[in-house]
């Protein structure tokens, strides 16, 4: 009836089209604020400017999972702090370091399964689920730590902040490895299947034989894990483990995603536009800071910037159609 | 009044990224005639219609309206040219009443920005008398039957003054009285002059409504054709000679066809038999039911499916038949009784549990249900495979695109590649993929739901024969269907059921239409 060909491979810009185009997006500014500063485009401020990337785009990464699966995740923020404080208090006991990592990491995963459960178990909707745990989270570090931060670290627990790795520091490091290993998961993994396949039609899932609610609550989970670990960076980083961490750190962690083209209906999405997302916020940040912008004006325009960026990704996915 | 062309769409072509929906398609309308628009999915039906409508821009062409050439830019902009839409899928908000739904957006306001309900009632009544219904404008459109959700659609869109009216698929939900019904209000349309478009696949009410037909195959037209021999002895519309000065063709074919023809004229080629019914050899029991009872009403259900067969299961709306697909495939909690699957019993409590013991369930809406529309071809296809293509939760990405590969070519899936997402392909390649996934997941025992629901003529015949392909390799099919010739040209054994329970069995030789309907209906 019609000549069969199928194409096979994969096309490279079919897949990272929508990523390239993000990736302009970020150039175009690198190569403004370099013209504007000359002082932006040395090694020094492009790795301040990774550094201070890094906690957001891990806690990002989180976030891409969870809207993925077409749900959102508000509490990240506070469980970051929770996490923290935890942690911190651990960290003075004289425990050996490892464990006390693992505690962080395990406060963050827990939150996150209970917000999980609370969705998949209990049918509650993610944004009332996490929007509640965000206040528990929140409360839950304010009284464990009376409201006070807790402070003064070892060398060894700091060094993740400042040592280095291959002659790259530490944190971004860490945050390379977490994005290779979120894109090898969402892309050649049985969990990155699921996650797609969720978030593009649930009953369809269901009817094809995933086990739902299972894999929702693992990317819950997920997130909650992940922003256990930016916790664990930034309390290294600042030397003390502040209850009040990482307030609206899901918002700037959404907005990193969308603006990587995630959709927020689930089914499409890659942390690799994610990561470009974080990096055009910090550049942005870093930039208007080197200009001498008010700190006032600097939310209009990251605020702009992230509806531009939407604007114009549904105006292309409009076309495409 | 003139019957004289109130529409032209001339040489239209509409292009989307990589793919040419219509190249050339040419379409007339006249006063007062219903035009049916005929083609298998994918012919370019519903995108010519949503060009007409204002929801696509074409590409090239012209559209000529009442004369003067206009260029159609929105579906607010089509609504002040007369054209109106009643689709599918309705536009209606089931809260608001029959009336605020018929001014939906338009309400007449008295002062201070008050809504005037008492002129809503007053013009929703007339509007509705106007097609002969007595329905109260007061009540929730949440209360009324499908059809009469329809008539308030189109009463909608009469108040619009539409004189151009686009009807998609109308009788697709709607019983044989209501059906009638439908006609009995197009017919007075047409006196009133008003033109439609009317869509469908199905033939013998083309026979019944249609004046005129035009078929498109492969987004091209194919031609006008007469179907009513009062109307062609009116003589031509004056346009016809320059219909012709510029290039189509389609004009100049128009006379008296049969189904038959224009069967062929849409797919291009000779459907034989509509129901290409092989016998496969009877092969073991794969699937056997005992005494199944279920909380939402099945009551005592006992049945046995063999390799090589197909059971159809016949009855009514709410006899019963999706809820015994979804309780073999663990959708539904089964009360009592017990599932064999090969001789050995399964405990139904998730879908994932069914695919396990080898079944598959084509669920009767495909979109909602069978597939991941935002993901591509390969992803759907192995999306119930996934266990089998992946040790320790990582994919075997090569296994994956060579199964998919390999589905796509025997089953004829027409994309231009395996990662085109499904949302993009026609309604007969999309039931292919869903059946592929089964496939895939080596599934032994096929429940369809409605396998030919929405779809067209050639695809019909063609998932027949794939139903055929299957029972040969030794899968046994239980198919639920609502069309009678369907299931006595599909089935080697017929089930009736009735108010959950099953009202009777026969086998295909001693199976009528009469019988399985006073066996439905309890006769």
């Amino acid at each position: 009836m019609c000549p069969r060909r199928i194409a096979v491979r994969q096309h490279f810009f079919s897949h990272y089209g929508r990523q390239l185009g993000t990736l302009a997006g970020l150039m175009a500014m690198v190569i403004v604020l370099w013209a504007l500063t000359p002082h932006f485009l040395t090694i020094s401020n492009l790795l301040n400017i990774a550094e201070q990337a890094t906690i957001i785009a891990i806690v990002a990464v989180g976030m891409t999972f969870v809207i993925i699966t077409g749900g959102i995740d508000l509490s990240v923020g506070s469980v970051l702090a929770f996490s923290g404080v935890v942690m911190a208090s651990v960290l003075q006991q004289r425990i050996p370091l490892p464990v006390a990592l693992l505690v962080g990491l395990g406060v963050g995963f827990s939150c996150g399964l209970i917000n999980g459960l609370l969705i998949t178990v209990g049918r509650l909707p993610p944004f009332i689920a996490t929007l509640g745990m965000m206040s528990v989270a929140r409360g839950a570090a304010l009284m464990f730590t009376e409201g006070r931060p807790i402070s003064g670290f070892s060398e060894s627990f700091r060094s993740l902040a400042t040592g280095e790795v291959l002659g790259i520091p530490t944190p971004v490091f860490i945050m390379i490895t977490v994005y290779a290993v979120a894109h090898f998961v969402l892309r050649r993994t049985k969990l990155g299947r699921y996650t797609y396949a969720i978030g593009g039609n649930e009953e369809a899932a269901l009817l094809s034989g995933i086990n739902v609610r299972l894999y929702k609550t693992i990317v819950y989970g997920l997130a909650g894990m992940l922003a256990g670990l930016a916790a664990i960076l930034l309390t290294a980083r600042l030397n003390s483990a502040q209850p009040i961490a990482g307030m609206s750190y899901e918002l700037d962690a959404i907005a990193a995603t969308v603006i990587g083209g995630t959709s927020l209906l689930g089914g499409e999405g890659t942390v690799v536009g994610t990561l470009i997302g974080a990096l055009i916020m910090a550049v942005l940040r870093n930039g208007l800071n080197l200009l001498g912008v008010s700190s006032f004006i600097q939310q209009v325009v990251i605020g702009s910037v992230i509806i531009l960026a939407v604007l114009i990704d549904m105006a292309l996915k409009r076309r495409g159609k | 009044m003139s019957d004289g062309p109130v529409l032209q769409m001339r040489q239209i072509r509409k292009t989307f990224p990589g793919v040419v929906a219509l190249d050339k398609v040419d379409f007339e309308l006249r006063r007062g005639e219903v035009h049916i628009l005929l083609g298998e999915n994918g012919a370019g039906k519903s995108t010519l219609m949503k060009i007409l409508s204002g929801a696509y821009q074409k590409t090239e062409g012209q559209i000529v309206l009442d004369g003067a050439e206009v260029e159609i830019k929105n579906p607010k902009h089509a609504q002040t040219l007369g054209i109106s839409t009643v689709y599918q899928e309705f536009n209606l908000i089931p809260h608001l009443s029959i009336g605020e739904n018929i001014f939906l957006g338009r309400e007449p306001v008295r002062f201070a920005g008050l809504i005037d309900q008492r002129a809503i009632l007053q013009e929703a009544k007339s509007a509705l008398s106007g097609l002969g219904l007595t329905l109260n404008p007061r009540k929730s459109v949440k209360e009324l039957r499908v059809a009469e959700q329809q008539m308030v659609e189109v009463a909608k869109a009469l108040s619009l003054d539409a004189r151009i009216l686009i009807m998609d698929e109308p009788t697709a939900a709607l019983t044989e009285h209501e059906i009638t019904e439908l006609f009995a209000t197009i017919r007075r349309l047409k006196d009133k002059g008003v033109s439609i478009v009317y869509i469908s696949h199905r033939m013998e009410e083309l026979f019944e409504i249609g004046d005129r037909v035009t078929v498109l195959r492969d987004g091209r037209t194919v031609g006008t054709y007469d179907i009513n021999v009062g109307a062609s002895l009116r003589g031509r519309p004056e346009s016809r000679s320059k219909e012709g000065a510029h290039g189509g063709t389609p004009l100049q074919s128009e006379r008296q066809i049969s189904k038959t023809e224009l069967i062929r004229l849409m797919v291009n080629r000779e459907l034989t038999e509509l129901f290409p019914k092989e016998h496969a050899t009877k092969g073991a029991e794969v699937l056997r039911v005992e005494t199944l009872c279920t909380k939402n009403g099945l009551k005592d259900i006992s049945f046995s499916l063999h390799r090589g067969e197909v059971l159809g299961v016949a009855g009514l709306l709410g006899a019963g038949r999706t809820e015994l697909a979804r309780a073999i495939f663990g959708l539904d909690e089964i009360s009592s009784g017990s599932i064999y699957v090969n001789g050995v019993v399964q405990k139904m409590s998730s879908p994932r549990s069914a695919i396990k013991s080898g079944i598959g369930f084509l669920t009767e809406d495909r979109k909602s249900q069978g597939l991941v529309l935002p993901l591509s071809v390969e992803r759907n296809l192995c999306l119930s495979s996934v266990d089998k293509f992946s040790r320790w939760g990582i994919m075997h990405t090569s296994e994956e695109r060579q199964a998919a590969t390999r589905y796509v070519e025997e089953l004829r899936i027409k994309t231009p590649s395996l990662d085109q997402k499904v949302v993009f392909l026609s309604g007969g390649n999309q039931q292919k993929v869903v059946l592929s996934k089964w496939l895939c997941s080596q599934a032994e025992v096929f429940i369809f739901d409605e396998p030919t629901r929405g779809v067209d003529v050639g695809a019909k015949a063609e998932i027949y024969q794939l139903m055929n392909r299957l029972t040969a390799s030794g899968v046994a099919i239980m198919m639920i269907s609502s069309e009678l010739l369907e299931v006595l040209g599909m089935s080697d054994r017929v089930m009736v059921m009735r108010g959950g329970r099953i009202a009777g069995e026969f086998s295909a030789g001693e199976c009528t239409q009469e019988r399985i309907l006073q066996c439905a209906l309890g006769e």
